[in-house]
Formats: C-alpha cells, sequence, structure tokens
C-alpha cells in the first residue's frame, strides 16, 4: 500500500490553513460517531477535503465508508458530530436552495409534470414567469427532454426521470450540486450516456459538483479530482488528479491512460481489503 | 343476444388452450377484464341461486332465511309508501357528518402526527388506546353528553371512524419516502413548506385510499348510532324488524345498506382515478 503513493498529488497537511481559507467547500476534521447503549461506532474519522469553486469531484470509497454521509452533511440533511462545513466561508447548519441535490433513488414530485419540476425551486424564489420559461427551455434542452416537457414522472424512465432531477437542481443556480450515486440504478448504456451528458453539461456551465460513487470507471471518467476513502473508520486515503484534458469523450475510456487511473484507484481501494 | 356471445368469444380467445389456462394461477396473473366480470356474475348468481333453491324448497324456514321474493316485495312497498327512501336520506345525513368531522379532524391531526414524533407521542397511544375501546359500549354515554337527537348519531360515526382514521393518515404521512422531502428542502422549501407543497401532495392517493376504507366502517357504526332512541334510520328498521323478528325486513335492509356502501365505495373508486392520473400505482 505504502510504495504508490508517492507519485500522485496528495494533499499536504502542511500549508492547509492559507490555501484552505480560499476553497469555496471546505469539510474540516469531520467527525461522525453513532452512540447506542452498548458502542459508540465511528463511521468518519477525521476527514477534511478542499473544494474549489466549478469543480468536479468525485468521491469514492467501499461501501460504509460514509461517502454519502458526507454529502448528506453538505446538503444540510445530516451534522457533524464533531468539526465544520463552510461554503463560502458560511457554516452549513441546515439545507438550502444554494446546494441543490440528486439522489440515487426518484425523487421528481410525481403529481408534477417535467416542467413544473423544473420550475419547482424557482417559483419557490417568486423568480419572473419570463425569466422562469427561459431557464426552463434551457435546461430540456440541454437534458434533451424538450417533447416531454408535460409528461408526469410514471411516463418517463430512469434514465429520463434522473435527467430531469439533474434540470431540476442545475435551474435553481445551486452554489454547488451533491450527486448521491445518481446513475446507480441504470443500466450500462444508460449509465454512460448519462456520464457523458454529465460531463458535457458540466463543460459548458462549469457548475461545481460534487458526486459520489462506488464505480471507478464512473469515478475517473467524470471528475477532475478523486477523493479515495477507506473504511471502518471512514477517512479520507487519498486525493488523486485525474489528468485527463477537459474534453471527453465516452472513447477515453478505452485509452492506456484511463485504464492507468482505473487500476491505481482499483488498487487503493482494493490494498484495504488486502490489509483486513 | 350477439353482444353476449361476442363477450363469450372473447373469453374464448383468453382461454385459448390448457396452458393458458394454467398461466391464469401464476401468482398475480393478470387475467382479462371479461373473464374477471363474468366471473364476478357468476359468484352472486351462484349465491341468489343457493338461496332461492334453500328457500323455495322448503329446506330453511322463512324465520331463517326469508325468501328472496318476499325481501324484494318489502324493499318495493318501502319504495312505494317513501320509507326506505326518508330512512335512507336520514341515514346518508348521519354518516356523512360522522364522516366530515371525523375526516376534518383526523386528517390534520394524523398528517402532524406522522410529521412530529412530540404530536405522535401525544396523538398515537391515545389513538390506539381509544380504537380498541367497544363503540357500542359508548352509547349510553353518547346519549348523556349529547342528548337523544341527530348530534348523538353524528358522535357515534366519529367515535367509530376518527382514531382509526387519525392513526391511518398518519402512517400515511410516514410513507412519503424521506428522498422526497429531502429533494425538496435541497430545491429550497421549509419546514410547513415542505408540509403543504409536498408532503400532502405525495400522500394525496393515500388519503383518499384511507377515507375510502373507514367510510366503509361509517356505515358500520350506523347501525350502532341508531341504537340511540332513534326512530328513523336504515339501522333502526333493521333494528324494529329484529324486534319483531319481520326476517325479511332485516334482510331488506342489510342488502341496501350493502347496496348504498358498493355506490360509496365506487365513486370513491372513480374520483381516485380522476384526481390523481400521475399515480403510479393507478394506471391502466
Amino acid at each position: 500500500m505504502m510504495e504508490i503513493q508517492p507519485e500522485y498529488d496528495v494533499q499536504q497537511t502542511t500549508g492547509l490553513e492559507e490555501s484552505a481559507a480560499k476553497s469555496k467547500i471546505r469539510l474540516c476534521n469531520i467527525d461522525k460517531v453513532y452512540e447506542t447503549k452498548k458502542t459508540t461506532f465511528t463511521a468518519i474519522k477525521d476527514v477534511s477535503i478542499n473544494i474549489e469553486d466549478n469543480d468536479f469531484v468525485c468521491i469514492i470509497g467501499p461501501s460504509g465508508c460514509g461517502k454519502s454521509t458526507l454529502l448528506h452533511m453538505l446538503a444540510g440533511l445530516d451534522f457533524p458530530t464533531q468539526g465544520e462545513i463552510l461554503i463560502n466561508n458560511q457554516r452549513v447548519t441546515c439545507p438550502g436552495a444554494d446546494r441543490g441535490m440528486v439522489f440515487q433513488t426518484y425523487t421528481l414530485f410525481p403529481w408534477m409534470t417535467v416542467e413544473e419540476n423544473i420550475k419547482f425551486g424557482l417559483k419557490l424564489k417568486k423568480m419572473p414567469v419570463d425569466q422562469m420559461n427561459e431557464i426552463v427551455d434551457k435546461y430540456l434542452q440541454s437534458i434533451q427532454l424538450t417533447k416531454f416537457r408535460h409528461s408526469y414522472p410514471r411516463e418517463l424512465s430512469g434514465g429520463m426521470k434522473q435527467r430531469v432531477a439533474i434540470a431540476r437542481a442545475l435551474a435553481n443556480q445551486p452554489e454547488v450540486l451533491l450527486m448521491d450515486e445518481p446513475f446507480g440504478a441504470l443500466d450500462q448504456h444508460t449509465k454512460s450516456n448519462m456520464q457523458l451528458l454529465l460531463r458535457e453539461i458540466w463543460q459548458k456551465e462549469r457548475p461545481t459538483i460534487i458526486f459520489v460513487t462506488h464505480d471507478i470507471d464512473e469515478a475517473v471518467f467524470l471528475a477532475n479530482k478523486i477523493f479515495v476513502m477507506a473504511t471502518h473508520p471512514g477517512t479520507l486515503k487519498q486525493v488523486v488528479n485525474v489528468e485527463m484534458g477537459q474534453n471527453r469523450s465516452l472513447d477515453i475510456k478505452d485509452t492506456m491512460e484511463f485504464i492507468n487511473f482505473r487500476k491505481y484507484i482499483n488498487q487503493l481501494l482494493y490494498a484495504e481489503h488486502a490489509e483486513e | 343476444m350477439r353482444k353476449s356471445k361476442a363477450v363469450i368469444r372473447s373469453v374464448m380467445k383468453c382461454h385459448a388452450g390448457g396452458e393458458k389456462m394454467k398461466n391464469d394461477f401464476r401468482l398475480r396473473q393478470d387475467i382479462c377484464k371479461q373473464t374477471y366480470f363474468l366471473i364476478t356474475v357468476a359468484t352472486f348468481t351462484f349465491i341468489i341461486g343457493c338461496w332461492i333453491l334453500a328457500t323455495v324448497s322448503g329446506m330453511v324456514k322463512p324465520m331463517f332465511l326469508p325468501q328472496l321474493s318476499s325481501v324484494f316485495t318489502n324493499i318495493i312497498e318501502g319504495i312505494k309508501d317513501n320509507s326506505l327512501c326518508e330512512n335512507a336520506v336520514v341515514s346518508i345525513y348521519r354518516i356523512t357528518m360522522g364522516f366530515l368531522v371525523a375526516a376534518a379532524l383526523g386528517i390534520p391531526l394524523g398528517i402532524l402526527c406522522g410529521s412530529f414524533k412530540k404530536v405522535e407521542a401525544v396523538i398515537g397511544p391515545l389513538c390506539e388506546f381509544i380504537r380498541y375501546m367497544p363503540v357500542p359500549a359508548f352509547v349510553p354515554l353518547v346519549m348523556v353528553w349529547a342528548g337523544i337527537d341527530e348530534v348523538a348519531k353524528i358522535v357515534v360515526v366519529f367515535i367509530g371512524t376518527f382514531f382509526q382514521m387519525a392513526l391511518m393518515i398518519a402512517d400515511d404521512a410516514r410513507s412519503v419516502p424521506e428522498d422526497l422531502l429531502s429533494a425538496s428542502y435541497t430545491l429550497g422549501t421549509k419546514r410547513w413548506s415542505t408540509i403543504f407543497k409536498v408532503l400532502i401532495p405525495a400522500m394525496g392517493p393515500r388519503i383518499m385510499l384511507t377515507l375510502r376504507v373507514t367510510i366503509g366502517w361509517a356505515w358500520t357504526y350506523l347501525v350502532v348510532a341508531e341504537l340511540v332512541a332513534s326512530n328513523s334510520g336504515l339501522g333502526y328498521t333493521i333494528l324494529r324488524a329484529q324486534r319483531f323478528f319481520n326476517t325479511d325486513a332485516i334482510f331488506a335492509g342489510i342488502l341496501i345498506i350493502g347496496i348504498l356502501g358498493l355506490i360509496t365505495d365506487r365513486l370513491f373508486a372513480i374520483a381516485i382515478k380522476k384526481m390523481f392520473p400521475w399515480d403510479e400505482r393507478s394506471s391502466s
């Protein structure tokens, strides 16, 4: 495990203070402890992560490493036992429209059409109708579902539903888009297309995205930076910069570069099991 | 005649071959609508047939089971002298009022109970406790509390339905997926706007389903309600007939209540389909 560390960027703990103050999103020394009558269970231990504006990062790790919990904490849906989460130097205390989220389960409001779903957050902001329609048109186009504008979620396939969920979150223009294994329930083919679409949207608009997954391929293809986590307790193991250029097509999955990244991350994840 | 032939032919098509027959008994295997309808009609015909056979042949005395014809005569007489209609209207009024009051209080209370643990701690155990109490035992008390007029009967229907309804609505509220509420929060709703804009619309179909079930119970408690110093209503006619062992009148009353109940249930079913075309379960 030790010998593979040096050749890639490992986030330095020294000098963290100065560089971190500039980061848009900061998770500082996060602990999550669950206490039951008999035992205390440490799910996450001392995780610190800094994420820059307009970056696309993935958090990858085996199940039970707390990656999803971290994301829920960022959204304000869960809280750390210790440590704090800052977005633009503001402490996260509750959920808000500035942090959009896409879930693994389908969370479109079934009684609303595609259009109404995308408008939901905008209506809450009391945005003028013209501006609202403009935004809806724009996102319907970028998720290629203009034809389904007036359809109800029950008429859509799983991939379509997730596309609308992404559009709904992005239409709100959040500071950060949190994605919790959003393509986990999709078949391989749909999944690849969704990855491509998401990457294209990112290329165009540069929203800050934090994407949680356990799929190595997905992480390497999507992210500029991958946070690899270990389990028992959940800790940050390593940060990998995926230097593969900004414009990515699905073809890059067959390149040597991609395969090497995949191998490397696989090793990082697998090494832990070998330890046990 | 030709129409019924067409029905039979299409049913035959449904059942082409023994292999297909076997498939109809796979778990949850769908069957075609006509087959379903025919089976239902056959069941009713069979039961009525048995009834007629048992009574006409004299195997069962009329005191235990009246002849179908005398039950119908009883109903027709009731229609002729208008007493049936009057009694039905009185009963429907009592049920509607009791049910509406129960719903008006039970739905909001149930939603609060399913949303906030502290409200649940107050209301949940209390309702669980009261709902096991025998409603008929309350009748004398209700007379003391609410007198012997209409209010008393409405109160009985209310007691019979309210506590169950509140608990079921609370369950409906809990069944809305956590992620749906979380998604709503991340789109900018706060506590109350989440309840009004997401939780309540999401549980809409379930609320209606709960009402559909509980109004069935309301019909049951009607008879209990009309025990209270009553001199009108369908429940009362049954009770009066019981006193004189008027079996055909008892059956007439029971049949009428059954039919009215069936009509309410169908109305609810249609309303649910019309109100929630988006619901995943109401497909096809």
